[in-house]
């Protein structure tokens, strides 16, 4: 999928990040770190503030005016900013520039939603498009990475945050299945919880298989179902978002 | 209540068979590796598909003028079609034929349209013997279910499940061995193929040009059931045709590698009528039964595309749904991300078909191999717009209230502030009511005290 966005000279360039909803209501301190890792590549980075939730439950239920309204004020707010926007998830990236035109089609935002579509990129893309110097990997940790769905076949991400990992230094060794869902689906996770477990549990044990214990990926929802079957089940297994890695090396 | 209660019941059922278990991930693991490795040896598979999706997505454009120059050449070589709007109708259609030849014995090769139908139960019921003779059909035939997958039926059955069957089938102890077990299903084929009175097959591709239906098999007992008894019955879904030769030999390639990763099956037959003069074998009459039941009320809609469909199994395949509960937890003869699409689409007016659509994480796995394009994630998307009435008033009413919160920057916050309250003391509970305790089931939530990643945490604000 092409990127909507040349390359530009990016010093000082103004980013808006939109941080999504389960990092804002759980994990606020992954936005930060987002903001954070940003500044270090030399972006100027801005928090939209008013983006809440891309109303990406309602729409996978089926119920537009619900996904609408939840979506409505983000929209507005995205809008109200200039330069690329950054979501530091595949997922509600893939609902702002892939679905958001057709949750707002004959709608008096179509226009607006299909102008900020286009300014959409997902956060490990987005980095991976200046050049990244290569680490050496001497003692480097080693880590499992986890492709999330809509990343993977919607936006046609694989390789951005596999070469971000190796440039700041961190193994990425491959698990089995790796490109299989793991079960949290959004609202799947709750409307069918015993699938839902048994996809994350394949995807937990191939991690256990392969020797490692730390689990990245660029979903934070992904990861909060996988630590939270994981901390069910006993094991010492942790996931963390691709910016924690990234910030911290 | 889950938004597809009875998908929920039947799956956790399938999820508690070990052996089913094993036996589905097995097979389509290997179905898997087979498909990747089989379109490799085409020079573009990316093309390929294209010419595909578009050779049938114009098949589809053009079906009633396709299926009427089609029904002519073949009434021309001296087959009968018979134009059924419903499943009454063309099980109607075979038990007329049957009847009038007298049948005591029909052999059937796999037909999914067949299984659509209902067609084994409407024949018993007038004392003919019917006899699946598909090993796979044979087998789930054996253990009275329905199959399983589109083109495994019996994948959920492992070596000693079949043992099991054949020996009370043989009054006589059948080993667990896969040599012993075929060579049983053979001699007891063998002779209904012999005696039988009238074979029944399904059809893959019809061919306009020439009036043809082609039979694509791997056992061989598609072109029997076609060619030894004296009157052959043929079940066509409508949509299953194609223009030409040329653009028949496209789905072929694409069909046998997308299936089972062949490059072409053992058998594939093309059938242009029955019995001609001076030709020595074949059947002496020929029918093909084409079945609407619901197709035409597709073709209008926006869901058009799902009649491109090939039936090949690719999207069962790499479901991860499927792949953890096997077919019958779907109750549908179509199951997996296909199945999820075209039930509700036939069976608009079953509460328990139109569930089906929320049976899919939305992965997107299946769109990825369908060999001709089909946009499932839409359509499940679609189909869940269309029947948003289903779901119910409580729901609704909390998606309403979720809605009217979280487009005020005031009421995101205090969901905020009350999950930074309330996470800690709950994370732990082992259930609770509605999607938090569906949750809290089998999983933590989050909100623990966390080990940093590397280094201290900085610059939290």
């Amino acid at each position: 999928m092409a990127d909507p966005i040349p390359p530009a000279r990016h010093i000082g360039e103004e980013v808006a990040v939109v941080t999504t909803c389960l990092v804002d209501q759980l994990r606020p301190d992954i936005g930060d770190t987002v903001l954070r890792l940003l500044r270090g590549h030399g972006y100027r980075p801005i928090r939209v503030r008013g983006a809440m939730c891309c109303g990406q439950p309602a729409w996978n239920t089926g119920l537009t005016s619900s996904a609408r309204r939840v979506a409505r004020p983000t929209l507005a707010a995205v809008a109200g900013t200039t330069g690329p926007v950054v979501v530091p998830s595949g997922s509600c990236a893939t609902m702002m520039r892939e679905f958001w035109p057709d949750l707002f089609r004959n709608t008096p935002e179509e226009a607006l939603a299909i102008a900020v579509a286009r300014r959409v990129t997902e956060l490990s893309a987005f980095l991976a498009r200046q050049a990244v110097p290569q680490r050496d990997g001497v003692g480097a940790e080693r880590v499992a990475y986890h492709d999330s769905c809509h990343m993977l076949r919607e936006l046609g991400i694989r390789e951005a945050p596999r070469r971000l990992l190796a440039a700041s230094g961190v193994d990425v060794v491959d698990i089995a299945g790796a490109e299989l869902c793991c079960g949290f689906g959004g609202t799947f996770a709750v409307k069918l919880p015993e699938i839902s477990i048994a996809m994350a549990d394949e995807k937990l044990d191939a991690v256990v298989a392969a020797g490692v214990r730390r689990v990245v990926g660029c979903d934070y929802s992904c990861l909060l179902h996988l630590q939270g079957r994981a901390e069910r089940r006993g094991l010492d297994i942790e996931t963390v978002h691709l910016a924690e890695v990234l910030e911290s090396a | 209540m889950p938004d597809a209660p009875m998908f929920a019941a039947r799956a956790h059922i399938a999820l508690r068979d070990i052996r089913l278990q094993a036996a589905v991930r097995n097979v389509t693991g290997q179905m898997v590796d087979g498909r990747r490795r089989a379109l490799t040896d085409l020079t573009d598979p990316e093309g390929v598909r294209e010419i595909a999706r578009a050779i049938r997505y114009r098949s589809v454009e053009r079906l009633p003028d396709l299926l009427d120059h089609w029904a002519t050449n073949l009434e021309a070589r001296g087959g009968q079609v018979h134009w059924a709007t419903d499943a009454g109708e063309a099980v109607a259609a075979v038990r007329g034929i049957v009847r009038r030849r007298g049948a005591r014995l029909v052999v059937k090769g796999k037909s999914m349209a067949s299984e659509e139908i209902h067609l084994n139960e409407a024949l018993e019921a007038d004392g003919v013997e019917v006899l699946e003779t598909d090993l796979g059909e044979y087998i789930i035939q054996l253990a009275h279910e329905p199959p399983a997958h589109i083109i495994v039926p019996a994948i959920h059955k492992d070596r000693n499940d079949v043992a099991a069957l054949f020996t009370t089938d043989a009054g006589r102890p059948i080993p667990p061995d896969i040599p012993a077990e075929a060579a049983y299903a053979r001699a007891r084929l063998r002779n209904a193929f012999l005696t039988a009175d009238v074979g029944i097959s399904g059809v893959n591709f019809a061919v306009a040009d020439t009036g043809s239906i082609c039979l694509v098999t791997n056992e061989g007992n598609g072109r029997m059931v076609s060619s030894v008894p004296p009157v052959h019955i043929a079940i066509m879904g409508m949509e299953r045709i194609v223009a030409s030769w040329a653009e028949l030999d496209v789905m072929l390639a694409l069909l046998a590698r997308s299936a089972t990763g062949q490059r072409l099956t053992s058998y594939t037959n093309v059938i242009t009528g029955p019995r001609q003069e001076g030709e020595l074998d074949g059947p002496e009459e020929l029918h093909v039964i084409v079945l609407d039941a619901g197709r035409v009320g597709i073709l209008g809609s926006e869901f058009r595309e799902v009649l491109d469909c090939i039936r090949c199994g690719a999207c069962l395949n790499v479901c991860p749904v499927y792949r953890h509960v096997g077919g019958h937890a779907y109750g549908s003869v179509y199951p997996g991300p296909i199945g999820a699409v075209l039930t509700p689409l036939l069976r608009p007016d079953e509460s328990e078909s139109r569930e089906l659509a929320h049976a899919s994480s939305l992965c997107g796995a299946c769109v990825e191999v369908c060999p001709v394009g089909i946009p499932l994630v839409d359509m499940l998307l679609g189909l869940r717009r269309r029947d948003a009435a289903d779901i119910g008033p409580v729901k609704r009413a909390g998606f309403s209230a979720w809605s009217a919160l979280w487009s005020s920057r005031l009421g995101f916050a205090s969901t905020r502030i009350a999950a930074k309250a309330v996470l800690p003391l709950a994370r732990h509970a082992r259930g609770g009511p509605g999607w938090a305790g569906a949750w809290l089931q089998t999983r933590t939530l989050p909100g623990g005290p966390r080990r940093r990643a590397t280094g201290g945490r900085k610059g939290r604000r």
